[in-house]
């Protein structure tokens, strides 16, 4: 498909301002640009009709299945959209005196008690704009409480060897050195490495659970439990909470600090991308280590102070502020039941998809119930058929179905994981069943059928070494290629 | 059944026995009992009615300003309604990042057209998919700028505050030392820079223009920092890039930017956009996703998430950066943006602000007691003194539906105009500050 550069002609364009209504104003010599502002002409009909050619050449929740794991994507309700783009939200400068934004205030404090009493927390914020800027905001807090106390030998973070990538990375990004701590043979923390591993370097334990194997640690008191003694703290990544909210919390586990992905356990919609929301919940003792304008009550009503020790900023302003409006509808939704009833309608999708899976597909660490996601290992398949688990994912995109997360976690070799969320209905999982049993005969009898696929997108399997290896990364007209 | 779940009471009940279970408490079996909530201490769940009256509520709770004479990081411009359409289609709101490039060319491909127009307007090579915000995004270009002998960032004082703020507190994180360059006449003091310049300088974060409006010599100093052997990191917004010097003539290392000016309502502060971009020697230090170009096995064009070497989940603690949720919402509608407005609307829409400012500079201190601060060459903000308590002054204009320049830590006033603002508002605000001073 064409590219907008290429549909691009000379002189096309949208009439969209009105002449000027005041004398022009101009630049002083030299300090204008040089160079021509290559941007695509097009008409409004171009436009349109290239981007809905774009969209059917993507899939989103409201397509089909999407069991993506670790991403929960979960149906986006349609209310959220109208919602977020009310004109008393969207046309609010963000800069406007506190008493003229007691609304947007009134937002981020009620979402904040309502995620506070879900998590078992005491305080949180809204200002971290993903998963990964929440991991940050946390760790950082961790590092400055430690340094506050005069601890500054505590250096050291522990994880499981389980975790996903951005723990180890944000951990790196605040100067902390990563501890990896082995998992034991039922896929939980394996509690003597960790007894080794926490000590005073202990800065603290970065820990998901339900974990990446979608199983609950039974262990959990005991491994915060570790940690304290320790002297570290314990932080809770949220990306799994959609298997136990409302069910048990984070706080009564024993963490100390929580981060949410609103995007994933609060149904806020992903954007192919982004935008998301990663809050951070902490206990009474971090407040005062949150990021700078957090809300609180003041003499006229609600406004945005700087806690005492605050770390500072990972952001301007208030985070991605419309996000935390769909998570709050979403929550005011469901309610006290609907919470916990959605958690159990996660966990019991995954139970039902994996029995359905059971014996046509080896299942990672498979004896007792899963909670929200399942892992298969395909490594037997893969030694049998000579088919992976990239060749049973890019099948399944065949039959209208987005794959599961691939080769992850890195502690199960071909590793498919499987998180249908609680929004599907029996028929979805019915059906999925049956097309991947489908695959899984096809791997005897015609391997190459299934090496071959996809064959209904667009474009086949991509070559990603020469995107690597020769980096074609912007559009560059025919005559200027370098 | 409410929370959007699909499945009876019976289907439930028959999903159990299915899976050979006689409840779906059995299925927390590994959960503690002592730690188990009884009940969440929340409201009962609503219906679609009731939330939205709710929500109507708290929007009603805000005062939405039909003059707005502010900016200082967040900009009200026109926002054409192809960009509202394209970005609210359900299959772009509702993907996930696209792993599977198969399934996803549409988002991969609005994302590659995205960086080629970033590259465009900043005149540098190479753009990454995204990050979250302006600030947030000057923070990862200082840290890509550290080597094992420079570890020092120089911050322009007249960068916004809060980008400055986001800048330390990264730091405080990764451990780079901070140091603030001086103002002088609301501009960058070059000499105080370079006094600055040393070895262990690792880079220069300049922004264009600057927080008090002004166009800096953006060129003369970047060329001290690169004579100082340090990196040259230009914050610019992107709508003045129509006019002025790019980054790349300035020559700049990296660009970086709050991309909210291109399409996105200013929805109390985000979602908004953090736009990079950078040399190519420095493509590969770029965090976060990046979209390339490459065939498939019939060699039929095609795009992928690339360069995954240098990320989080390949990487792990030895990754560039930890980003990998963005704002690609964000960077696509920025992309329908700028290619609604094409080269001819998005130079005429800055030309707006500029003469719009200029015009408004020119009102508000035709009333005694507005001056402005720094005379000279400013883009769409200026300062303006205030003739006595600006708080006053601003609730006055409040108070008839004008949102005033933001009040500085000196008591002058910061303000924008841009090509929303019309002459008979510009003189309507010049007439309530005569009634209000």
């Amino acid at each position: 498909m064409e590219l907008l550069f290429e549909k691009s002609r000379k002189g096309r364009g949208c009439d969209l301002l009105p002449p000027l209504d005041v004398p022009p104003a101009h630049l002083m010599e030299g300090m204008g640009r040089e160079a021509p502002l290559d941007l695509p002409e097009l008409s409004e009909v171009e436009l349109s009709r290239h981007y809905s050619a774009l969209e059917r050449r993507a899939h989103g929740v409201n397509n089909g299945f999407y069991p993506l794991g670790s991403c929960t994507m979960k149906y986006n309700p349609r209310l959220h959209e109208e919602l977020a783009a009310l004109p008393g939200f969207a046309g609010v400068h963000p800069s406007q005196d506190p008493a003229d934004v007691q609304g947007c205030l009134k937002v981020l404090r009620l979402a904040e008690e309502l995620l506070c009493e879900i998590t078992g927390m005491d305080a949180m914020t809204f200002q971290p704009a993903a998963g990964a800027h929440g991991e940050l905001t946390a760790l950082l807090m961790v590092k400055k409480y430690h340094l506050d106390r005069g601890d500054a030998g505590r250096t050291k973070i522990l994880a499981p060897d389980s975790a996903h990538g951005t723990n180890p990375a944000s951990a790196a990004m605040c100067g902390f050195t990563v501890v990896n701590v082995p998992s034991n043979p039922q896929g939980g923390v394996d509690l003597e490495a960790l007894r080794a591993a926490a000590g005073p370097d202990t800065a603290a334990l970065m820990l998901t659970n339900p974990n990446t194997l979608g199983l609950f640690d039974p262990n959990i008191l005991e491994i915060t439990q570790i940690v304290h003694d320790a002297g570290g703290l314990c932080y809770y990544d949220g990306a799994n909470l959609n298997a136990v909210m409302g069910v048990v919390r984070p706080g009564d586990m024993g963490f100390d600090l929580v981060h949410l992905n609103l995007h994933k356990t609060f149904s806020t919609p992903h954007g192919g991308g982004g935008p998301g929301s990663g809050p951070v919940g902490c206990k009474d003792f971090l407040r005062d280590y949150l990021p700078a304008g957090y809300v609180e009550e003041g003499p006229r009503g609600l406004e945005l102070r700087d806690p005492e020790k605050t770390i500072g900023r990972v952001k301007a302003f208030c985070g991605n502020f419309t996000v935390v409006v769909k998570a709050l509808a979403y929550l005011l939704t469901l309610g006290a039941e609907g919470i916990p009833q959605a958690a159990q309608g996660a966990v019991l999708n995954a139970n039902y998809l994996r029995e359905q899976l059971r014996g046509t597909y080896d299942i990672a660490y498979g004896e007792g119930p899963c909670m929200h996601e399942f892992v298969l290992t395909l490594e037997k398949l893969k030694k049998e058929t000579g088919v992976s688990a990239l060749d049973v994912a890019k099948a399944l995109i065949d039959q209208g179905i987005h794959p599961p997360t691939m080769y992850f976690p890195l502690i199960v070799e071909e590793a498919l994981m499987f998180e249908p969320t609680e929004t599907e209905s029996r028929e979805t999982l019915d059906h999925a069943a049956a097309v991947l049993k489908a695959i899984r005969a096809q791997a005897d009898t015609d391997p190459a059928a299934l090496h071959a696929a996809p064959v209904t997108t667009p474009i086949g399997r991509p070559d990603e070494v020469q995107a690597a290896r020769h980096p074609v990364l912007r559009y560059r007209p025919p005559e200027v290629q370098p | 059944m409410g929370g959007y779940l699909p499945s009876t009471a019976e289907e439930r009940r028959a999903m159990l026995e299915a899976i050979g279970c006689r409840s779906i408490e059995a299925l927390y079996a590994q959960v503690p009992p002592e730690m188990r909530l009884e009940k969440l201490d929340l409201p009962e769940g609503k219906s679609e009615l009731e939330v939205r009256r709710i929500l109507e509520g708290l929007a009603a709770g805000n005062t939405v300003f039909p003059a707005v004479f502010r900016g200082a990081g967040a900009y009200r411009h026109y926002i054409p309604a192809i960009v509202k359409s394209v970005a609210s289609k359900e299959t772009f709101v509702t993907a996930y990042t696209p792993y599977q490039a198969e399934l996803s060319q549409g988002v991969l491909q609005s994302i590659f057209e995205y960086q080629t127009m970033i590259c465009a307007l900043t005149g540098l090579d190479a753009s990454n998919a995204s990050v979250y915000d302006g600030a947030s995004a000057a923070a990862e270009a200082v840290a890509m700028c550290r080597d094992r002998k420079r570890s020092t960032v120089l911050l322009s004082a007249a960068a916004h505050p809060m980008v400055r703020r986001t800048v330390e507190t990264y730091c405080f994180g990764n451990g780079m030392t901070v140091k603030t360059v001086p103002t002088k006449n609301g501009f960058t003091d070059a000499e105080a820079l370079a006094q600055m310049l040393d070895g262990t300088v690792a880079c220069f974060y300049l922004q264009q223009p600057n927080y008090y409006g002004r166009i800096e010599a953006a060129r003369a100093l970047g060329e001290a920092v690169h004579a100082a052997g340090g990196k040259f990191i230009m914050g610019v917004n992107p709508i003045a890039m129509a006019l002025l010097k790019t980054p790349g003539e300035c020559g700049a290392d990296i660009a970086v930017g709050e991309g909210q000016p291109l399409g996105l309502p200013l929805s109390f502060g985000g979602p908004y956009l953090g736009f990079m971009a950078a040399t190519s020697a420095l493509a590969r230090k770029l965090p976060g996703r990046i979209v390339g170009e490459t065939t498939d096995h019939q060699g039929r064009r095609a795009y992928v998430l690339t360069l995954q070497a240098r990320e989080q989940h390949i990487r792990r603690e030895k990754a560039s950066s930890n980003v990998c949720s963005n704002q690609a919402l964000c960077a696509m509608t920025a992309a329908v943006y700028l290619a609604a407005m094409g080269p001819r609307g998005l130079r005429q829409a800055a030309e707006r602000c500029m003469a719009h400012a200029r015009y408004a500079a020119e009102r508000i201190c035709a009333v005694r007691g507005f001056d402005l601060v720094y005379p000279g060459p400013y883009f769409h903000e200026f300062v303006t003194t205030c003739p006595g308590d600006p708080a006053r002054v601003l609730e006055g204009l409040a108070r008839r539906g004008i949102l005033g320049g933001l009040p500085l830590e000196d008591g002058n006033l910061l303000w924008c105009a841009t090509e929303v603002n019309t002459k008979g508002e510009i003189d309507a605000l010049e007439q309530a500050l005569r009634e209000v001073v």
